[in-house]
Formats: C-alpha cells, structure tokens, sequence
C-alpha cells in the first residue's frame, strides 16, 4: 500500500514527486527531484515516478534499478571511452608493422616502447577491441540504454498522458514562467485562449482552467534517438556472425583454382590471369608527370577470373563437382559479386615463376643452338625430347633452392618456383654419354667439366598472385536503418519544444499565468506575449532570474 | 472500489512488472552472452586427440604401391598413421625411412601407415620416393583440401588414429623410430 492520494482525489503510483494529475508537489518525495532546496519545481519527467527510485525488492528489480540509473550508464560510457583512447597509444595486436624485427607480441611491445608497452600488453589492451571485458562493457552500455529508456519513457508518457488543466496552486507558482494579475475578467481569459489556439497551441479547459500545449512529440525524440542506437548496437552484435559480415583475404596465383574462403566450400575462383598496365610513357597527356615521378605509375591492376559454384558434395579431397557461374575482370573499383559475396582487387604479387625456356648450345658458341624447351612450372615434365636425337632430362628440381650448409646438398625452401635449379642430364648424337649440369639462376654449373653443350636460359615468364579480399556485409542497411532513426530522434528534440501554458483563476478573480517549456524560452514568452496582447493580464517573470 | 481490491490489483501489477522486467532483463543477457561468445570463440577447427578423424578421399601417387586412391572411411577396422610431409621439410626427410622400416610390419599387424604430400610438383616427388624407396601409400593434396580440412601447421604432423576412427595422438614435429614404433603400438586393432 504505497500508492499516494493526492487531495485532487488521482492515485499517483510510489515515487511520484509532483501529482500526475493536478501537479501538486507530493510532500515526502520533494528529495527525489530536489524541490526542496529550492523555490522552482523540478520538471523532469514531469515529476513522475521514475520506476527505479521507487522500491527494489527482489533481484530482478535491484539488477533492474542497477541499470535504470544515469549515472550509471555515464560510468560504464566514460570507462568505454577512456578505455578505446588507451587502446590507440600503441598499434593493436594486428597492426604490428610487418617489418618489425620481432612480431610476436610478448616481445614486440617492450622491445618497440620500453615499459609502457609491455604494460600495454599484460593489461591485454593489444587486442583492447575483441577482448572479452570490452565487449562486456559495450553490451553493457546497450543495456544499460534499453533499461534507461523504457524506465523514463513509460512514466513520463504517462504523466503528460494524464495531465489535467485543473492545477494546484503550488504547481502554479513555482513554475519558472509565472506572473499573477488580479481582476480578469472571464472575456479577457477567452481572449487569451483564442490566440493560444491561433498560434496553434492545442487547449483544454476544465472549470476554467486552461492548459496550452503545443510540440508535445519533441519529448519523445530522446526515446526515438535510443531506438536508433540500439538499432546500431543490434547491427553491431549481428555483424560477429559470419553470416552478416565475412572479411576474408585470399591469394590465388594466376592458374589455380581456389576455394573462396568463407563460403563453406560452395564457391570456388580460378585465376586466368592477373594484368598490371602502365602508363603510357609517349603519352603527351602524361608525359610531364611520368617524367617527374621517374618511375612507372601503373594504371591498372586486373584480375581476369571464373566463379564456379560447387553442384553436390563431394568428401574432401575428392575433385569437387563445379558449375561455372561465370567469367569476371576484377579491377580497382570494380569488385566481382556472386552469391551475395563481393570480391575486390587489393594486392599483387611476383615473386614466382611461371614457366622458363632454356636453350641448348655449343658450349663455346652460343649461336649454334640445337633445341629449345619450355619448363611450365605447374608441371614440370621428367624429360623434354628437343628432336634430332636430342633430349633433355630432369633428373632433380628444387623449386626454391638453397645450398644446405650442413650436408652440402642442394635442397628446396618451398614447394614455389620463386628460385627454381635443376639438374639436367643431357643426351645428344654426338655424345656417347649424358652430359649433367646444374642450372639454376645465376648459376650454371658442368658437372664434369668436360660437357660439349650448355643450357641457357633464353626468357621467362613471372605468375603473379593475386590478393583477393572476400566480403560480405549484410549489416550496413541495419546501421542505416538505426542512423537514420538516430537522426529523426535527434531533429525531434532539437527543433521542436514542448510549450506549456497554464491558466488558473483564482475565486477572488485573479488569473495565475504560468508557463514551462524544455527549451527556448524566448520563444515561450514571446507566445505569451503575443497571447495576452489587448489584455490587462501580466507578462510572466523568469523566476530564475529572479532567483 | 474496496481496500482487498486495491490490494489485489496492486498485486496483481506488481506480478506483471517482475515478469516484463524478467523477461527484458533474459533477453538482453541473452544478446550479451551471444555478443561475448560469438566474439571469443576460435573460429578455427582444429582436431585434436579424442575427436574422430575427418573423411577424405585422395589420389595415391607412389608407383610403388598398387592403390590409385584411398579414403580414410575404407580404413575403418585398422589403426591408421596420417602423416603430413613435404619434400622440402628436412624432419620430414628423416622420419620417412623410420616409416618405412616400420611398415610391412605393422601391415600385417592391421595398422596403415599413409602419408599425405603436400608439394605441387609430382616430379620431385617420385624422386623422393625413389631415393628412399617407399612402399607405403603417398597421397596428393594439390589443392590443400586436407591439409586445410586437419588445420595442419607445422609439417611434418602425424595423427595416430585407432580402428573405430578416432585420433588418439596428435604429434606435431618428427618422430624419432621408438616414438614411432610406440604410437605404432598404441592404434593396433585388439
């Protein structure tokens, strides 16, 4: 039984600081809003009850008024803030420059920035923005910002719902617009009323008392404006699942066939081929410029690829069952999209090789060629047949070669052709046994010294790669719908103002004036002005000022 | 409107509010939870001891042997050695003739040994295979389907998978032969 009847006769819910109905200050809760302290009433909310000052008793109330608190929510936005800000002294765990001498983050840190750093990285701020106790105080906030909003929504519709024109005297008087003029006559108070309703105030009456209001939906644009952000906040927690947003990176090199990461297998790229165009240095358009930069500006880089969407499961390993979706130029700006995936043009790379032709020749005269051949690197052949009795064999190759300090044998770094060398053996009519030789770039090397031919290299061929960037972002709409919403919120409540005005006669015919807006209050009193004009009715005082 | 009445609606308002406010303050820890675990959970899969041996079907390279392709589900009934190797990684170099020492051994006892390459080139392969003269069953992995399917990082890595297709031990690194021989062990069919 802690509902209070105000003498009016309305039963105003616990917590209630000025009467819902005729707003007359409920004597043990002037506390609440501070009404106590001074002559001006309070008028946030309305002075309705806010639910979390009210009672908690079981735990979900005392979590609920945890939450519904301001200051609160300020806290856990300063800490947020403060926090992110930390956050940027140093690069995060992703963004350590690639060409640091230690990467690893234990020892990046100190090494990079002394003791700040390594403290940096024990309090785990490296990777400040996934870590778990970030996101906590982010969801927080969200929550936070939902309990906030549905606690002070709720009542303050209520109360502007409820109002009644009948005021209590109090309520009156220690509005912060007021002014008190005795003998008005009834025609005096119709006049100010018909140019309330000229300014297109909205008034009811009742026993002669008189409420104007006008702009009342401006008090719900900080509601609206929450909307919006929790639209942001929902867009922001949709945009951890894959399925909303993808950022994924691949290489492929120029003839192979990849499967697009985060597609679960379902899509599948070949790169036909990668193109790097220049500017034309005979250009006349260009030529000034090019000639100041010195070096070659590139004008294009192009990926010219196949989508193909894989048609029935297959067990891994297995050669996938692929349909081709379709042929694709990726270029700067110009992403290829498929099944709701957007691929674009970010990098390149060559330091591969994608075939090398060598020749054979008299050892000591270049010009007497006997044959050529091409080593394609995607399948390098165990022998190539140069015709005329002729033939080469490859009796090793080492794709990325490098001399073994310890065993002294050439080896391979990697399964790429970025340095390739072989060992051929070669077999010509006029040789009774195969000549060996080692060749590899920059090196050419007769086994025996006594070799009648040599192999040299005639051209190459680079492969590029190219760098792939996957993406999929089902969230921006979202984000848009929330900024957008935001946007409304925020014009709702700045360009609009929630304009009271209160009549109330007295027995004695003197007319109470008062009135209260949530800002511009130039502009209140100019209405006011305009209202009591050809009347004897009194302009209001700022009681603040006089205060 | 009675005393009671007044007391049983304000009971009755109070019921409705713990319920709104319980069911606000679920679904909001429900969205929190999900926002935290979604964010911190490791993306990648990677298959440890204990978890089943995914399938894959691939393609047998070594001439040496008469298979042209095996899938790991065939196997199901023996022990099964899955090993990750490359001609160009030295350790895997100097497990390899350890493997091959040990398998028509451990053949017979009802334990595969297959291996699974991971260069692009079949030709060094088949010299590889050569110098070393193995028998045991090398498969291609062009593409690096399986290599992606077991998150394999360090080459070489084995997996000692058992007869019912679960992995027992992980080894990530070479394997000296008692190692081996043990691991062996540990995945024959009872």
């Amino acid at each position: 039984m802690n509902n209070i009847k105000c003498e009016c006769g309305h039963v105003n819910p616990e917590g209630t600081v000025l009467c819902e109905a005729c707003g007359k200050p409920i004597e043990k809760n002037q506390h609440i809003d501070g009404n106590d302290k001074k002559k001006l009433l309070n008028m946030r909310y309305d002075g309705s009850a806010r639910r979390s000052q009210t009672y908690n008793k079981s735990i979900i109330d005392k979590i609920w008024s945890f939450f519904s608190s301001v200051k609160v929510g300020v806290w856990l936005i300063v800490i947020a803030l403060v926090a992110s800000a930390i956050g940027t002294i140093y690069p995060q765990e992703a963004y350590i420059p690639s060409d640091a001498p230690d990467r690893d983050p234990a020892v990046f840190y100190e090494d990079a920035y002394g003791l700040p750093g390594k403290i940096f990285y024990q309090l785990g701020f490296h990777n400040l923005y996934s870590s778990w106790w970030y996101l906590l105080i982010i969801s927080l906030i969200g929550v936070s910002l939902v309990i906030c909003s549905l606690d002070r929504f709720v009542p303050l519709h209520r109360a502007l719902k409820m109002q009644k024109p009948k005021r209590h005297e109090t309520f009156i008087n220690r509005q912060r617009f007021y002014s008190e003029t005795e003998n008005v006559t009834d025609e005096e108070r119709e006049t100010i009323k018909q140019n309330l309703k000229k300014q297109r105030y909205r008034v009811s009456e009742q026993d002669g008392h008189i409420l104007a209001e006008k702009g009342r939906f401006s008090r719900w644009g900080p509601y609206v404006n929450h909307i919006g952000l929790i639209i942001i906040l929902i867009a922001a927690l949709l945009r951890t699942t894959p399925w909303f947003y993808l950022d994924e990176y691949m290489w492929v090199r120029e003839g192979e066939q990849k499967v697009v990461p985060g597609t679960n297998g379902e899509y599948y790229i070949k790169n036909n081929n990668f193109i790097m165009e220049l500017y034309d240095k005979n250009d006349k358009r260009f030529q000034a410029a090019l000639k100041k930069k010195g070096e070659d500006v590139p004008s294009n880089f192009q990926t010219n690829a196949t989508i193909y969407k894989k048609s029935g499961d297959t067990v891994a390993g297995a050669p996938p069952k692929l349909e081709k979706v379709k042929d694709v130029s990726i270029r700067l700006n110009h992403p290829a999209k498929f099944g709701g995936y957007t691929v674009y043009q970010s990098g390149y790379q060559q330091n591969e090789f994608k075939s090398m032709t060598f020749n054979l020749h008299e050892k000591n005269d270049p010009k007497k060629v006997a044959g050529t051949f091409k080593v394609d690197f995607g399948n390098v052949k165990s022998s190539y047949d140069l015709g005329n009795g002729y033939k080469v064999n490859v009796e090793n190759y080492y794709p990325e070669y490098y001399l073994d300090e310890e065993d002294k044998i050439p080896r391979s770094k990697s399964k790429y052709a970025r340095f390739p060398a072989f060992v051929f053996s070669v077999t010509a009519p006029d040789r009774k046994k195969p000549e060996m030789s080692f060749v590899g770039i920059g090196k050419n090397i007769d086994a025996t010294g006594k070799n009648k031919y040599k192999l040299g290299v005639e051209k190459y061929e680079p492969l590029y790669a190219s760098g792939l960037p996957v993406k999929r972002d089902y969230t921006l709409p979202i984000f848009a719908i929330g900024a957008i919403i935001f946007m409304i919120g925020v014009i709702q409540g700045m360009y609009w103002q929630h304009r009271r005005i209160w009549l109330h006669p007295k027995k004695d015919s003197t007319l109470l004036l008062a009135g209260h807006t949530n800002k511009n209050w130039h502009g209140l009193r100019r209405d006011i002005e305009k209202a009591i004009s050809n009347t004897s009715v009194k302009i209001v005082e700022d009681q603040q000022e006089l205060e | 409107m009675g005393l009671d009445q007044i007391r049983e609606n304000k009971k009755k308002k109070k019921k409705k509010r713990l319920i709104f406010r319980s069911i606000v303050l679920i679904l909001l820890l429900v969205a929190v939870a999900y926002a935290l675990l979604t964010n911190l959970s490791d993306k990648k899969t990677t298959y440890e001891a204990g978890d089943s041996a995914p399938d894959f079907k691939l393609e047998q390279i070594n001439s040496a042997n008469n298979q042209s392709s095996i899938q790991l589900s065939d196997l199901k009934g023996k022990g099964v050695m899955l090993n990750f190797w490359a001609t160009y990684c030295k350790p895997c170099e100097k497990e390899m003739p350890y493997m091959q020492k040990l398998y028509p051994k451990y053949k017979d006892k009802g334990v595969e040994i297959i291996t699974v390459n991971l260069d692009s080139n079949k030709l060094v392969v088949d010299r590889f295979i050569n110098k070393f003269n193995l028998t045991f069953p090398v498969l291609a992995d062009r593409q690096d389907q399986v290599r992606e399917l077991y998150n394999i990082v360090p080459i070489p890595s084995t997996f000692f998978i058992d007869s019912k297709g679960k992995i027992v031990k992980k080894v990530e690194g070479g394997l000296t032969l008692d190692k081996l021989a043990g691991y062996l062990q540990d995945i024959e069919p009872k």
